[in-house]
């Protein structure tokens, strides 16, 4: 019976797919003949973009140009800004003998309009392999964290995004630099804060950034805001809700991120985020 | 009566691939999860219409192809499609002399069951689905057999694939 060979197929594959990693190859080379696929599925829509930005009126040019130089202009000042604080900030992180910060390297990559299944959140980027994209690369783009890569073909890679519910992120609190795990929850725009206990020191509109525990994820980087902290006397923990800062269903564009692996860093590194009663949080940035 | 075998293979081919990009198309929100399950409603025309060509082995294969390309584990889809074309090419003969909404009743029972084997697998990773939305394809695929079917037997006559 060849059906049951092919069930029994399926089983194993399914198995294998779902307990180790050796089946990435075999789907990064369908990803070749899939690939095309998305791409002509992508078109109406990269047509239609391109269209309404070819087909916009002069007055409409002009006052986004003047909107653009305008944020220009705030953005240019804050850098400026920003550039005296980077060198102050140098200066003192040498006084205290700690490494300073490099920046990241980074690349434009851009989404791909296809539907993948449903009540998972994935989106398909036009870089790939080719681009030295790897597997568990930070996403991020103009607002915050996106997610991470998943699957890495030749030419293009799937994202599993921050609100699926097998994705989790460690992060802290901009304010006081408390630390928690957001998790998805499979919901568009809403992230749960774990572990957080009744009494803890969290408000609601606090920033939320990504630690860079877990070496996963870049360090600094807005994750969202809290938006609701409901805290129940007899339940442990209090049940904290962000918004993810990045557009997530909007962004067109999205940005890879190169993370400055944590080796590299010189050996007295000391963050005050070193604390090894947390240390448990390590892994669980990786999807389970 | 040896002539005409295996001729328009390009049109299964590009049947098959005209589902994939509509499964890849993106819709909006509250149509997504209308989206009739295009590639097992194709592969069933097939499988129903050419069962000695288009057979378990081929489903398998598309399955695969659609688990890439969808992003599920490698094997759900697979498995699936290759348990509805096991299954259509059982009953195929009696399933072309069945009336056209009949026959749509039958589509929708088995999309629901390819939905079923989707969900358990999903079940067991640990993300079953979790609103009633997850099974609105069966009812579209169910609403939009008829046409495909008389769009698919055209072509096929038309071009004359055997």
């Amino acid at each position: 019976m060849r059906i049951v060979a092919f069930i029994l197929a399926s089983l194993i594959m399914m198995t294998v797919d779902h307990r180790q990693g050796h089946l990435e190859r075999v789907r990064s080379v369908l990803t070749v003949f899939v690939y095309p696929l998305q791409y002509v599925a992508d078109l109406p829509v990269t047509v239609i973009n391109w269209a309404s930005e070819s087909l916009t009126t002069r007055a409409g040019l002009v006052k986004e140009n003047t909107r653009l130089r305008e944020e220009q202009l705030i953005l240019s000042s804050k850098v400026q800004k920003f550039e005296i604080l980077e060198a102050e900030n140098e200066r003192l992180r040498e006084m205290l003998k700690s490494s300073e910060k490099l920046g990241e390297r980074v690349l434009i990559a851009e989404l791909l309009a296809v539907d993948l299944q449903p009540f998972r959140h994935q989106i398909v980027i036009n870089k790939g392999r080719r681009e030295s994209v790897y597997e568990g690369q930070p996403i991020v783009d103009a607002n915050g964290v996106m997610g991470q890569v998943v699957h890495v073909g030749p030419f293009s890679s799937t994202v599993l995004l921050l609100t699926d519910p097998m994705h989790a992120i460690p992060v802290q609190i901009n304010r006081n630099g408390l630390r928690s795990v957001a998790v998805g929850t499979g919901q568009s725009h809403v992230l749960q804060l774990e572990h957080l206990p009744n009494n803890v020191d969290i408000k609601e509109g606090d920033l939320v950034v990504s630690s860079g525990l877990g070496s996963r994820f870049p360090p600094g980087y807005p994750v969202g805001i809290v938006y609701n902290i409901s805290r129940v006397p007899g339940e442990p923990f209090a049940k904290v809700t962000i918004l993810p800062s990045a557009q997530l269903e909007k962004s067109r564009e999205v940005l890879l991120v190169w993370p400055k692996s944590i080796s590299q860093l010189p050996s007295n590194f000391e963050s005050p985020l070193d604390d090894p009663n947390l240390l448990d949080d390590l892994d669980v940035s990786a999807w389970q | 009566m040896m002539l005409n075998k295996n001729t328009g293979g390009w049109i299964i081919f590009t049947s098959l691939l005209i589902a994939f990009l509509l499964t890849a198309l993106p819709l909006p929100i509250w149509a997504d999860d209308w989206r009739p399950a295009w590639v097992a409603m194709v592969l069933i025309y097939w499988c129903m219409a050419l069962p000695e060509r288009i057979g378990i082995g081929i489903a398998w294969c598309l399955g695969l192809l659609l688990d890439v390309q969808q992003g599920t584990l490698l094997g759900q889809n697979a498995l699936g499609l290759a348990l509805i074309a096991y299954f259509v090419i059982q009953i195929h003969k009696r399933f072309r002399l069945f009336p056209l909404v009949q026959q749509s009743c039958l589509i929708g029972f088995i999309i629901i069951f390819y939905l079923l084997i989707s969900s358990w697998v999903s079940g067991i990773m640990g993300i079953p689905p979790q609103t009633w939305a997850y099974w609105m394809p069966a009812i579209s695929s169910m609403v939009l057999w008829p046409w495909l079917f008389v769009i698919l037997r055209d072509i096929r006559r038309q071009y004359n694939v055997a």
